[in-house]
């Protein structure tokens, strides 16, 4: 007998819907962004030490500046590299 | 009255004493210059994420000052840039957000460490649903292709 384990979805069904960005600063209410803070903003750059987009991160514009210059600022101080490889 | 906040990286390569003496040379010097000395964080020695004079590691430190005014901080990153001990340094003024924040760290878990957790876990959430989402396709083409082999592919889920 078919339990309802057994039962599989032969296409994933959360695939088609699209989860609503957000800007997690206004969300969670963050007003600074710490540059010392390395572990932090490895969220917001790609594997190669790129910044990431506001379209994927979802940041809004004010918040995405400031983590572009904390960003910038920690490279700067050797917290983040300038250019990596494999970084996550 | 506004506040600042300068990090700088001293060397690894010399003695523990040696790092510390560079750190208070500077912090003696500010205090010369009137400043009132909010607080010295320590960040210890750190692994940096690219070598700068060839050196793979720097003891951090972050000093947190008010001063009535910035016309010495000039003068003061002049000293920083002449000093071999010293390999990067960047002075920054906090705005009210930054003073609270670092307020916050200090205090440990009432701001920050609350608020880090806060920021954490739904940044943590963000990640997580993705894993769900793929996880799903690897399954499905054990179901699709092998419809007879069932066990199979239940078996797979119970392994993984």
């Amino acid at each position: 007998m078919a339990t309802k384990d057994d039962i599989k979805f032969l296409s994933n069904p959360n695939i088609g819907q699209q989860r609503k960005k957000y800007c997690r600063f206004k969300k969670f209410g963050i007003k600074h962004i710490d540059y010392k803070d390395g572990d932090f903003l490895l969220q917001f750059i790609n594997e190669q030490g790129k910044l990431l987009p506001r379209r994927i991160t979802g940041n809004s514009l004010k918040y995405q500046r400031k983590v572009a210059t904390a960003v910038k600022r920690a490279r700067h101080l050797g917290i983040l590299p300038y250019l990596a490889d494999l970084l996550k | 009255m506004k506040q600042y906040e300068v990090t700088f990286v001293v060397d690894p390569v010399l003695s523990v004493d040696e790092v510390k003496s560079t750190a208070q040379t500077y912090i003696d010097w500010l205090q010369q210059n009137g400043c009132k000395l909010v607080h010295v964080d320590e960040m210890g020695l750190r692994q940096l994420a690219y070598q700068i004079n060839r050196r793979s590691s720097g003891f951090y430190y972050c000093i947190e000052f008010q001063s009535e005014n910035g016309d010495f901080i000039t003068k003061f990153e002049l000293a920083l840039q002449r000093d071999e001990r010293v390999m990067r340094y960047l002075t920054i003024s906090l705005d009210k957000f930054g003073i609270k924040y670092n307020q916050d760290k200090r205090d440990g878990k009432i701001g920050k460490k609350v608020t880090k957790k806060d920021k954490a876990a739904p940044i943590a959430a963000i990640p997580t649903p993705t894993p769900v989402v793929e996880a799903p396709p690897v399954e499905v083409p054990h179901v699709e292709v092998p419809k007879v082999e069932v066990p199979t592919a239940t078996e797979v889920t119970e392994e993984n």
